[in-house]
């Protein structure tokens, strides 16, 4: 596989923290469009650290990361919002608005982007809808479970319609069941051609999909 | 673009909304930016009847010349011909030695003292309107004349006039620094106020930025923000002023009145107070401004 077809690539990338931890050395890989595929490794691995990096939340300090075939180091500040136009984050700590309701909270991707109002409605409910949401779209997210408000959460990341959907320990802190509905979700999602990345510690989660896993030890890829 | 002005619709009412949900803190604010924008207004209101009065009065300065007393006729005829001639010069007026007694003669109190003199104690003048209020003009004919034959002195009229003015030049370099000093107030008033609303949004930012909101995205509402607090800032400014101007005027046409005259204070024109406006709303977003393009770089990655 070249890095032409690839729509994520890593070369030599290496990330230090300011501080000096060398949380990446020198990771290449590279993610075919379509493709979904699993990344683990032990707390502190460099997981998360990884993802930022796509999503260009951190920079790198020495290789090259390319999504879309743009390099993101070379990409300007004010590319970046279009940039992430094109991913799904499904992030840890990243928080709900609970000063609105659950349509409003994934309305929120579609007003930024420019969307009418009128057909954003129509895509938030339908998102709403294959999260099994639909029903709650007036409450408040303060009264979701723990794992509807994950739901809520992939219902924001998807509703844009992504390319890429990264998702770091989406099924922390979920029971098993509510962790298999999720990932139900994204292999549903990828069989509809996105690229879904998925960060998680939960072995047992990874072996019921037959996909490529990559693992990280000490910020080097396996 | 549909969707373009349906934001900034939306952005409008939240930003609204989000000020009356603190209507004390939002008072506060409003008059600290009001007080801030009055003092300069207002004094510049004030100046402004001052230079309306200085520019009336100077509409026609005027050059008293005083001939020696020995001078004849054909001499006097000399120096008017002279005084017609100069440029600058719009009207030339002689005012006899008999007639300037007669006039003296009808100040109250003057009879007595002119009766005990053995002659009339009074040169020959010509009185000179200037074409312009220039006070270099005035300034050269002064020293042109006194150096004409059988002039004894030349007089302006319009020193006090132009001694007001120095007055009034010094009184715009002060508003002029005072609206500078209080504009930075302003500026840092609303660069505040958007900063504790960022904060206590910073979550609701990241969240946008991080599912690909713009940097414009993001700074509309607060430029809003910032807009509004400056209007209503504004307003208030206009609301103080007027107040102010309209108690001084009750003051002043008892005073008036007193003296017979009819004197009062004019209001700012509505092009002024526009413009007052106008600035108060500029300097409110130039803070909204500032606030967020220091939130965003703080927060940019690296
Ligand atoms: N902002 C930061 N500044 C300094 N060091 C950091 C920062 N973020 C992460 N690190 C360090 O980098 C290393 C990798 O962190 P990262 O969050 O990527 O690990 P992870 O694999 O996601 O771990 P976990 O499974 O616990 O989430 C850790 O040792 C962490 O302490
Ligand atoms: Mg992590």
């Amino acid at each position: 596989m070249t890095d032409g077809v690839a729509i994520i690539s890593l070369r030599q990338v290496s990330k230090r923290y300011p501080g000096g931890f060398e949380a990446l050395k020198a990771v290449s890989f590279a993610v075919e469009p379509g493709e979904m595929l699993f990344l683990t490794g032990h707390s502190g691995a460099g997981k998360t650290t990884l993802l930022k990096l796509i999503a260009a939340i951190e920079r790198a300090n020495g290789g090259a990361v390319l999504v879309n075939g743009q390099n993101l180091s070379a990409l300007r500040p004010a590319a970046i919002p279009y940039l992430r136009r094109n991913l799904g984050l499904v992030f840890q700590g990243q928080k709900l608005l609970f000063d609105r309701s659950v349509f409003d909270n994934v309305m929120l991707p579609l007003i930024v982007t420019g969307q009418p109002y009128r057909e954003a409605a129509r895509r938030a409910r339908a998102a709403l809808d294959k999260v099994g949401l639909l029903p709650r779209e007036k409450a408040n997210p303060v009264t979701l479970s723990g794992g509807e408000q994950q739901r809520l959460c992939v219902a924001r990341a998807v509703v844009n319609r992504p390319a890429i959907l990264l998702a770091d320990e989406p099924t922390a802190s979920l029971d098993a069941a509510y962790a298999d509905e999720i990932m139900e979700m994204f292999s549903a999602f990828n069989q509809v051609g996105v690229t879904v990345l998925v960060a998680t510690h939960d072995r047992q989660l990874i072996g019921k999909y037959r996909k490529r896993v990559l693992t990280l030890d000490h910020g080097k890829l396996q | 673009m549909r969707a373009w002005l349906q934001h900034h619709g939306l952005s409008l009412a939240q930003t609204l909304a989000r000020l009356a949900r603190s209507p004390f803190a939002t008072t506060l604010n409003v008059l600290a930016i009001g007080v801030a924008a009055a003092l300069p207004f207002g004094v510049y209101c004030v100046l402004g009847n001052f230079e309306s009065l200085s520019r009336n009065a100077s509409v026609d300065p005027q050059l008293s010349v005083f001939l020696a007393r020995d001078a004849a006729k054909p001499e006097i005829g000399a120096v008017e011909a002279r005084l017609k001639d100069a440029r600058g010069v719009s009207a030339v007026r002689f005012v006899s030695r008999d007639a300037a007694l007669v006039e003296l003669n009808r100040v109250a109190g003057m009879q007595e003292v002119i009766a005990s003199l053995p002659q009339n104690p009074l040169p020959d003048a010509f009185v000179v309107t200037l074409s312009g209020s220039d006070p270099a003009l005035a300034d050269r004919l002064e020293l042109e004349f006194k150096s004409l034959p059988k002039v004894a002195y030349v007089q302006a009229d319009s020193a006090w006039v132009r001694r007001l003015d120095a007055l009034l030049r010094l009184g715009r370099t002060a508003v002029g620094l005072l609206a500078v000093l209080l504009g930075l107030a302003l500026v840092a008033v609303t660069f505040n106020t958007i900063r504790l609303q960022i904060l206590t949004q910073r979550d609701e930012i990241e969240l946008c930025r991080l599912i690909g909101a713009t940097h414009a995205y993001i700074r509309r509402p607060y430029f809003y923000l910032g807009s509004l607090l400056g209007l209503f800032g504004g307003i208030a400014a206009l609301a103080i002023v007027l107040s102010g101007l309209t108690v001084l005027n009750r003051d002043l046409a008892d005073l008036a009145y007193l003296y017979g005259s009819n004197v009062s204070l004019k209001f700012p024109s509505p092009n002024e107070m526009i413009s007052a406006l106008l600035a108060a709303v500029a300097l409110g977003w130039l803070g909204a401004y500032l606030s967020v393009s220091r939130h965003l770089l703080e927060t940019d990655r690296d």
